[in-house]
């Protein structure tokens, strides 16, 4: 659905002080309109008798909890469960004393979405500027990780069994998600394949993995994965966990990304062949640019939840941001203090994924999907 | 789209990229060729013109699925190899024989009887039975409130649309295993002993032993009882269809509803007075030393897992539910209202019928997840299929038998909710010309 933007709606039909806000169901009364108040009060929430005592009971459930949440966050919890282990809870048993790395690492992080919404919003923009993003985007990820991993020469080497806490969850989730996209994008070309055989065999592993809970795939790279590899190789933990995220994802992202191959109208692909573009040609330059176009709010949402279902990674015994809360919840200084402790680790996942959706917003109005 | 073809060679409309060029519409095709995909920079004017074999489309795609297969055998044969070597190295014997050995291991909470000198395959049974049991709930739970939440974010009341939309947005955005932990300690689990359990009324206890409600037993007189409730229930089926149809052809006031009611409670009436005996004794939880005794019992496991289930989909579900009703057009309400139907019939007989088209493949989704995510058990301790599976792992060291025994029964599930669900959305498609 398109929201309607402010300027858009005619100017002459509202007062100024009503473009603020433009959907009409939401209004709030305006200062100093009394009338108005009541209005709005009467239309939403006293209208008939059963939305008043819809209202009221509902008035009287909010203001109980809100007081009851209130006065146990201000006196009866102990904070100190999550202030005494912030550090923990971020990075884990990271090397303290190499924790400016994951400090520029955040920098740099952060530095990318400054100049991606930079470049989103500027208006007189050079060819360097335009091209600058996509360029960033391709060293930033790789960046990151060599100042996360270090190389063994310039960086000590931080094993990935030291990472822990919030950095191992969003490692976890942006391997998962970029690891699994080529693999995803492959699968679902694969799927859409006039070659039965290719075709047979992508759809059986999108099926399979799609049929089992995550916790099956992560179990059984944790338990397998070793078994069918050579003998000098042995991922550790975090590598095979991480190999189970991708497998995962990928099966998922191409079920999203059929999705869009198959909004790509066949005159896209008769006029590509038309113009004597063949097959490779019309799949990379004419089909997986619109199709890839029209999937990025399935994306976003895929992203969304593979962050959340990183928190599995707790049940094969990695430690990140519910698995530090919860061994810090093990601890007898700490004993029964759930409440404290999920509630921080709530907010976090929280802010994450309402970031992430409403990022995913702005680049789908960018983007000018449902629009054109 | 015109669909005409231009020739008589194969159309495949469904596949997205053809390697075949397109033919030119003026080119004139001889009948023996006719059947052959050709390059449009060899334009089959020229006589006899023979494609080379590298540039022959069915040769070209013979040979690409060949090599596709040749490779992935090569993979797998390699992966075998590394496979049996390890194994070797191991010394871990390969097959489902060990079911039948003594599992060794005690249940909490087996749906079936069962005792640590049962076998493996017996331990398996009841963690999916287990599986479906909390599955089940889940889904019934989750529908329930997600109907709910969705109406609820559609309402005319501006207190119930920002409930609803905090609940969805904040159980969305949250894990679901977080939400099984709070559920589990900070919520079942801190609840009062039995001793001094929160009474809700009519026999609902709630401790941090579980949650005990009285249940009916079915006793001598059940059988009578239930015969006549189906005679009840089918008779209603049938006066309010009937009523119903009449209602919509006259216009006549027939009240269906309640005629249908009335017939149900009559048949359950019937059947209570006719039976020899009554057809329950219901067994009401007392407390008996450190614990409840009779009514039924759900643990604390059972119990946070099904609300955690029941509370998480119920969000998504309710988006689902939204979406549904959203994308019937606003028009089909007015024109409904303008015939005369009230808000309750313009719900049931217009805009339902529509939105269910558009709900029911997302919900079929949301019942998977339920499934699938009913794995999350082990986190809090319940003992479903996936519970099961990995003590059986960490006994025998099976690894190929528990994973394969462990996925193909959530396979089967998937794949039996997508076939009942299927048929289900069959029955509510709008049938086209």
């Amino acid at each position: 659905m398109t929201r309607r933007r402010g300027p858009s709606t005619p100017a002459a039909a509202r007062p100024a002080a009503a473009q603020e806000r433009p959907d009409a169901a939401t209004a709030r009364p305006r200062a100093g309109a009394a009338g108005e108040a009541w209005r709005w009060l009467h239309r939403n929430l006293f209208s008939t008798w059963y939305n008043a005592l819809l209202t009221v009971v509902g008035l009287a459930a909010v203001c109980g909890a809100a007081s009851r949440v209130g006065r146990w966050a201000l006196t009866a919890a102990d904070w100190r469960v999550v202030t005494n282990n912030l550090t923990l809870l971020l990075v884990g048993p990271y090397p303290r004393d190499q924790l400016w790395r994951v400090g520029l690492a955040v920098l740099v992080t952060a530095a990318l979405a400054g100049l991606t919404a930079a470049a989103a919003g500027g208006g007189r923009s050079g060819v360097l500027m335009r091209r600058a993003p996509a360029l960033a985007w391709l060293l930033a990820p790789l960046a990151v990780l060599w100042l996360v991993h270090g190389d063994g020469a310039v960086l000590d080497v931080v094993r990935t069994d030291r990472w822990g806490g919030l950095l191992l969850t969003l490692m976890l989730a942006a391997v998962g998600i970029v690891v699994s996209f080529p693999f995803g994008v492959a699968l679902a070309l694969g799927r859409q394949s006039t070659l039965p055989v290719v075709r047979a065999v992508s759809t059986a592993c999108i099926e399979v993995v799609r049929g089992v809970p995550l916790v099956t795939v992560l179990f059984s790279t944790q338990i397998m994965l070793t078994l069918f590899l050579p003998e000098g190789l042995r991922p550790d933990r975090v590598l095979r966990a991480m190999a189970g995220l991708v497998v995962f994802s990928a099966a998922y992202v191409a079920e999203n990304v059929r999705g869009g191959l198959q909004s790509v109208p066949q005159g896209q692909i008769e006029a590509a062949a038309a113009l004597g573009l063949n097959g490779a040609q019309t799949t990379f330059l004419i089909v997986l640019p619109q199709a890839l176009r029209a999937v990025v709010p399935s994306l976003v949402g895929q992203f969304i939840s593979l962050f959340k279902d990183t928190s599995l990674v707790t049940i094969v015994g990695l430690q990140e941001l519910l698995g530090i809360a919860n061994s810090v919840l093990a601890n007898p200084d700490y004993l029964g203090r759930y409440a404290e402790m999920y509630a921080f680790a709530g907010l976090v996942y929280w802010l994450f994924c309402y970031g992430m959706s409403r990022a995913g917003r702005r680049v789908e109005q960018r983007l000018g999907l449902g629009r054109r | 789209m015109t669909d005409t073809p231009a020739g008589p060679g194969p159309r495949h409309p469904a596949t997205p990229h053809r390697p075949e060029g397109p033919r030119h519409p003026a080119t004139p095709h001889r009948p023996e060729d006719g059947n052959r995909p050709e390059d449009p920079r060899h334009p089959p004017a020229r006589p006899r013109q023979r494609i080379p074999v590298w540039r022959d489309v069915r040769v070209l795609r013979a040979a690409g699925q060949v090599a596709f297969a040749a490779a992935l055998v090569a993979a797998g044969a390699l992966l075998y190899a590394n496979l049996s070597r390890n194994l070797r190295q191991l010394g871990v014997p390969v097959g489902f024989d060990f079911l039948a050995l003594e599992a060794g291991f005690a249940m909490g909470e087996p749906p079936i009887p069962y005792r640590p000198s049962d076998t493996y395959a017996r331990a398996f049974a009841a963690g999916v039975i287990n599986t479906l049991r909390v599955s089940g709930l889940g889904i019934l739970l989750a529908t329930v409130l997600g109907v709910a939440a969705g109406v609820g974010r559609l309402s005319s009341n501006w207190l119930v649309r920002q409930i609803t939309g905090a609940y969805v947005e904040m159980v969305r955005n949250t894990p679901l295993l977080l939400q099984l932990f709070v559920w589990a300690f900070a919520v079942f689990g801190r609840l009062p002993p039995p001793g001094q359990a929160i009474h809700l009324g009519a026999g609902i206890y709630f401790s941090n032993r579980g949650v005990f409600l009285p249940w009916p037993a079915p006793a001598a007189g059940f059988a009578a009882w239930a015969a006549g409730g189906l005679a009840g229930l089918a008779g209603a089926v049938i006066a309010y269809r009937r009523l119903l149809r009449v209602r919509l052809e006259t216009g006549r006031r027939t009240y269906p509803g309640l005629a249908a009611a009335a017939v149900l409670a009559a048949g359950l009436a019937a059947g209570w007075t006719l039976a020899p005996a009554p057809p329950f004794t219901v067994s009401v939880p007392t407390l008996a030393g450190f614990n409840f005794r009779g009514g039924a019992s759900l643990t604390v496991q059972f119990s946070a897992l099904t609300a955690g289930l029941a509370f998480y989909t119920g969000a998504f579900i309710a988006e689902v539910v939204r979406g549904g009703i959203q994308s019937v057009p606003r028009g089909q309400t007015e024109a409904a209202a303008a015939l005369g139907l009230r808000p309750s019939l313009i719900m049931r007989l217009v805009i339902l019928p529509q939105a269910l088209r558009v709900i029911v493949p997302p919900l079929t989704n949301q019942y998977l997840n339920v499934i699938k995510n009913s794995s999350l058990a082990v986190a809090v301790g319940f003992e479903d299929a996936f519970f099961v599976a990995r003590t059986v792992f960490n006994q025998t060291g099976r690894t190929f038998e528990t994973v394969a025994i462990v996925m193909a029964t959530y396979l089967a599930f998937s794949l039996l909710t997508s076939l009942l669900m299927n048929l289900y959305n069959r029955s509510v498609q709008l049938v086209e010309r």
